[in-house]
């Protein structure tokens, strides 16, 4: 009357109130959740962006430890994916038939009430965590529980603001010791060496790109040079980070001869986005022409 | 109409006295089966009580984060040097614990005081003053204990050992000066013209002076035994 | 006529100076409501950032007009450097997760409706309260200072990992006196924190009135004594780390910094630290953090939907045992950030167990907001059209999380936009929306005047629609190795993701744009919005008892009395289907 809402703002008379606008809001809103969370699932379901050939598939697992990782991912993926979707479409199901109900309708409680909640949460995510768990927890040993082969190639890695470099140890089977005090890119002494003094430095090999032979284990121990960085290989399943100070390694077998892209995911500076290195599986004899060549270079 | 309501006096144990309240039914009839008439009194009373724990709380989570950090680094570097702890610090742990026993005294006598006993207001004026000198004589003490260290010529740099030593006693340090701040206010309110210290602010302040002490008697433990 | 008790002590008489009134303000609305200002100046800033930051990626060469006014240096010729785009992306996050997602769920609302909620005259500690907002706006002060610094703003993220943080200006342009500025600046913020957790945990549990016992306070206010608790505590620990990062980037310690690094040709003079320490001191605070930013948003969607919904939730215990159980859970997952991160991979599994766990009673509060609704007569207003919105993202949010907490998938999902994606939802969308929500609800009775409901739904809409085309993309982006933090896309495998961004990008300015409808709505409401009536939604909790805006002593100098649990739904009354919580009628079947 005087343009003060009263306090029943649901009266009948409010356009917001009457049963017709409130149900259709309830209907738009389930129509629009149920549209989202539907084509959510698509580029999930086709791995491509919509009409487009842009892949979001995981690239194909060259590694031999990836397998359960991948396998797991996709596991996890349909049981998120089915919860997403049921949740979603519920919640808009829910919303359309509440938001028609008329103001003198009797309140129905969801059978099982709370009770019935806590159980299904309990029982699902249970179900789930005890599943995923217990898979994962093989996934991850596969990477970190199992020590690498002796008999593994032993290549060492050292990243810095904004390049990996790569130094394998030569004929002597042994790497020199890196001197943090004689490092000089400029020299393109990347590690430090000292060949004058050291003898098992002076058959090193250190490189820019990290040749591998396939089908053969890899010990890459790592070190940082100054602040954090991450080793990241998409194909072989593996991401490690640097720590300053720290002498960390990760194994792993590539079983795919080809070019992949090693990048830096740890935040690491202005150059970031733009630290990179290629790994490159060879086959054997290939490997040997590389490393050869390589200590030609030296 | 103004109703002026008297601060509770100290040392007072009687509930408050049947208070007046207009229309309905008795008092008793509006108390719901566990609830509790603790909101009505005094709010500040129990308000200060519950706040000093609270703080007291995120303060020792914060020496545990120091104490983690301390552990993790003696174990990341190798250039843990063993630091003698000056002397003077030990005496500077008997002055603050002295402190915590001239402020209990002077706890008591304000409670006397206010009770209207025989005892006149320079009493606990005294003691306070005493917990004051002696709380500032610790803070001087840290501070020459923080002079020998440098005539060693270990500053906050020199390695880690010495850096957790300056950083443990001077964070405890300003945290001590916090509460010589406290004392003051209790003091102020002790000698103002209408006396307004209530029990709760007296006692506040007290656990929070008590809980320097412990706590000092902890970083001193961690300090003896790790660096 | 609710029943007059003693009247306990005045904490302080009512204001008569502008500056005492609206400046230094002991009262906790006022207070509140300047939390609230400083968020939206806040969230304002940190959206332009992201604007930035996007048409950045998808056009790096294209020159923005008026960057280079900001920063002559970061964005010559109007063209952003990499570093400068690592500098807004820093700000970005800090301002967000800080000042805007600590502050408007939680010190403002909270602040504005904890004591009136639990029928207090104000805060246990008005001067603290009073003291927290304007040290929280000097640590405000301190971070914006860092864009004006020669250097510019820090470059190594909100998370600031050592040894890039550390070091000082040899690891990077904006790595000098920016840095130690965002430092002191969130080690300032911790202060200003701890005397608002202490104020809130106080409150709660001494002022409450007549009545309202625990279990009858609002799940709102649940949530926000529950926060309090788990801030008091985080943030006592971030407190050391900022000062021993300050320490190392000043005073020469080596608390995160080991021997050995070269550093811009410069051998750094420090030894022996560690900069995992720093990650594990930063998550432990990080962790609980994120739920400090999320519990609130779940209290106030609670308390609004239960009130659209004209009727209780299935069970109101078994949703505050729940927050208190993700609460307690927050300390013990803070791992689940450091999978890869170099700690001891035996960690790693212990740290995913718990927070797989969490899962639980975050899954039975989802169930129980979705099973409430069945058999409710809801209501539609933007108020309850932003709760639905919450319970849809933080679904989405959650679901994703759930990959993230398996370490085996977190070794291909660490640092790709699929942990962005994640986090956006959850933080980004479903506790802004939390914080919409409460606005759109609570603007009559904070303001006296009502808000355009139309333009409020309409705002929903386009934000509801515009926020999952900008985040739902990022996860499969994710799910391609796309790494975040990247200031362009450069290598073989992102360049292809391109067309991606750019769409994310379009997405992002429209719903940006679509935030002005808001700013307009909250602004023109203010001054022009129809006069708004006590209880406009005919809603049960104590600030509804009040005039809109109530008076500077809230209940008028009398204690309410309180007779039932907050949500007195559905009931016959003499009101119509609820009852007031004060209100000693019985409810009729």
């Amino acid at each position: 009357m005087d343009g003060r809402i009263s306090p029943a703002v649901f009266l009948p008379e409010n356009p917001v109130s009457s049963g017709k606008m409130r149900g259709r809001m309830g209907r738009l809103f389930a129509i629009v959740v149920t549209v989202i969370a539907l084509a959510s699932a698509v580029p999930i379901i086709t791995h491509h962006w919509f009409w487009s050939d842009i892949s979001f598939a995981p690239p194909e697992d060259i590694s031999t430890h990836g397998h359960a990782i991948d396998d797991q991912l996709s596991d996890t993926m349909v049981e998120a994916g089915l919860s997403f979707l049921a949740a979603q479409i519920l919640l808009g199901l829910f919303v359309w038939k509440s938001a028609e109900r008329k103001s003198t309708d009797a309140i129905k409680t969801f059978p099982g009430g709370a009770r019935i909640m806590v159980i299904a949460a309990l029982v699902l995510v249970g179900t789930e965590i005890l599943a995923l768990g217990v898979l994962g927890q093989k996934a991850w040993a596969n990477v970190y529980f199992k020590p690498a082969a002796p008999d593994a190639l032993q290549i060492q890695t050292q990243a810095g603001q904004f390049a990996f470099y790569f130094r394998y140890p030569g004929a002597d089977g042994k790497f020199g010791t890196p001197h943090p005090d004689k490092i000089d890119e400029g020299n393109s002494n990347f590690f430090g060496l000292d060949p004058a003094n050291d003898v098992e430095s002076r058959d090193d090999i250190v490189t820019g790109e990290l040749a591998i032979p396939v089908d053969r284990e890899v010990h890459l121990m790592m070190h940082s040079k100054d602040v954090g960085h991450s080793f990241y290989v998409r194909e072989l399943r593996i991401q490690q980070d640097f720590v300053p100070g720290l002498d960390l390694s990760v194994h792993f077998t590539a079983t795919k001869v080809g070019k992949y892209e090693i990048v830096c995911t740890q935040l690491c500076g202005l150059g970031h986005y733009n630290m990179k290195a290629y790994l490159n599986v060879l086959s054997q004899a290939d490997f040997d022409a590389w490393m050869k060549q390589k200590a030609s270079e030296q | 109409m103004a109703t002026v309501v008297q601060p509770p006096e100290l040392g007072h144990q009687d509930p408050p006295p049947e208070k007046q309240h207009s229309g309905g039914a008795g008092f008793g009839n509006f108390v719901p089966s566990g609830g509790t008439l603790k909101a009505l009194d005094d709010s500040s009373q129990e308000a200060t009580r519950t706040g000093i724990w609270v703080g007291l709380a995120a303060i020792t989570m914060s020496f545990a984060a120091f104490t983690s950090a301390l552990l993790v680094r003696q174990t990341t570097g190798t250039d843990w040097r063993h630091l003698t702890v000056p002397p003077i610090v030990f005496l500077n742990t008997v002055v603050l614990l002295a402190s915590s026993v001239a402020l209990e005294i002077a706890r008591r006598r304000v409670a006397a005081f206010a009770r209207k006993q025989r005892v006149d207001r320079a009493v606990p004026l005294r003691w306070l003053a005493a917990t004051l000198a002696l709380g500032l004589l610790f803070v001087a003490g840290q501070y020459a204990a923080w002079a020998k260290l440098r005539a060693e010529g270990l500053y906050l740099a020199s390695n880690p050992n010495s850096s957790f030593f300056y950083v443990l006693t001077a964070v405890h340090a300003l945290h001590v000066l916090g509460g010589l701040g406290g004392l003051l206010r209790v003091v102020a309110k002790l000698r103002a013209p209408v006396f307004c210290l209530r029990r709760s602010t007296m006692d506040a302040t007290a656990y929070y002076w008590h809980f320097m002490g412990i706590l000092w008697l902890y970083i001193l433990f961690v300090m003896w035994i790790k660096l | 006529m609710s029943e007059t008790s003693v009247s306990a002590v005045q904490h302080h008489a009512p204001p008569t100076s502008f500056i005492r009134k609206h400046v230094f303000s002991l009262d906790h609305k006022v207070i509140g409501k300047q939390y609230y200002a400083l968020a939206l100046v806040a969230v304002f800033i940190g959206m332009v950032l992201s604007w930035l930051m996007r048409i950045h990626l998808v056009w790096p060469n294209v020159p923005i007009p008026g960057l280079s006014l900001l920063s002559k240096s970061g964005a010559p010729g109007g063209v952003m450097t990499p570093e400068y785009y690592l500098s807004l992306l820093t700000m970005h996050g800090t301002l967000m997760v800080f000042f805007v997602l600590t502050n408007a769920p939680f010190a403002a609302f909270g602040n504005y409706f904890l004591p009136i909620q639990i029928g207090a005259e104000d805060m246990a500690f008005p001067r603290f309260n009073m003291m927290s907002f304007w040290i929280t706006f000097v640590a405000f002060c301190i971070l914006i200072a860092a864009f004006f610094v020669p250097d510019g703003p820090p470059i190594s993220g909100w998370t600031a990992y050592a040894t890039l943080s550390a070091v000082g200006s040899d690891s990077g342009p904006g790595e000098g006196l920016g840095q130690t500025l965002w430092a002191l600046s969130i080690f300032v913020f911790c202060i200003a924190s701890l005397l608002g957790a202490l104020n809130f945990i106080a409150t709660t549990l001494d002022l409450r009135t007549k009545g309202m016992t625990l279990s009858r306070m609002p799940i709102c206010t649940w949530a926000w004594f529950i926060t309090s608790c788990i801030a008091l505590l985080a943030f006592a620990v971030l407190m050391p780390a900022c000062l021993l990062l300050i320490l190392d980037r000043v005073a020469g310690t080596s608390f995160f910094i080991p021997a050995g690094l070269v550093i811009s040709d410069h051998l750094q003079p420090h030894s022996g630290g560690s900069p995992l320490l720093w990650q594990h001191l930063f998550w432990f605070f990080g962790h609980p953090e994120v739920y400090i930013a999320i519990l609130p948003a779940m209290g106030i969607v609670s308390h609004i939907l239960i009130n659209s919904m004209r009727r209780p939730l299935l069970s109101h215990k078994v949703i505050i045992y729940c927050m208190m159980g993700i609460g307690f859970l927050s300390y013990m997952v803070w791992g689940h950030h450091m999978f890869v991160s170099g700690m001891n991979p035996f960690s790693s599994l212990v740290f995913s167990f718990p927070t797989l766990m969490i899962t639980i009673p975050a899954t039975i509060m989802t169930l129980i907001w979705l099973g409430s609704i069945y058999g409710s007569k809801l209501r539609i207003t933007a108020a309850s059209l932003f709760a639905l919105g919450f319970l849809s993202m933080f679904v989405s949010g959650g679901v994703s999380g759930f990959f993230l907490a398996q370490p085996s998938i977190d070794i291909y999902l660490h640092a790709t936009y699929f942990v962005v994606g994640h986090f956006h939802m959850v933080m980004g969308v479903a506790a802004i929306f939390g914080v919409f929500a409460g606005t759109y609800f609570w603007f009559p009775k904070m303001t006296g005047h009502m808000m355009n409901d139309s333009l409020g739904r309409l705002h929903f809409w386009l934000t509801f629609i515009g926020t999952y085309c900008i985040f739902m993309p990022f996860h499969y982006l994710g799910l391609a190795g796309n790494v975040r933090r990247y200031s362009a896309f450069v290598d073989d495998f992102l360049v292809p993701l391109i067309p991606v961004h750019r769409f994310i990008t379009f997405a992002a300015l429209f719903t940006g744009a679509a935030q002005l409808i808001f700013l307009y709505n909250l602004i023109q409401s203010r001054f022009r919005g129809a006069p708004a009536p006590a209880n406009p939604w005919e809603c049960t909790s104590l600030e509804w008892t009040m005039p809109s805006p109530p008076p500077f002593d809230n209940f008028g100098g009398k204690h309410p009395v309180v007779y039932h649990d907050p949500y007195q739904y559905g009931v016959k009354s003499s009101t119509g289907d609820y009852l007031m919580q004060d209100s000693p009628e019985e409810a009729g079947a």
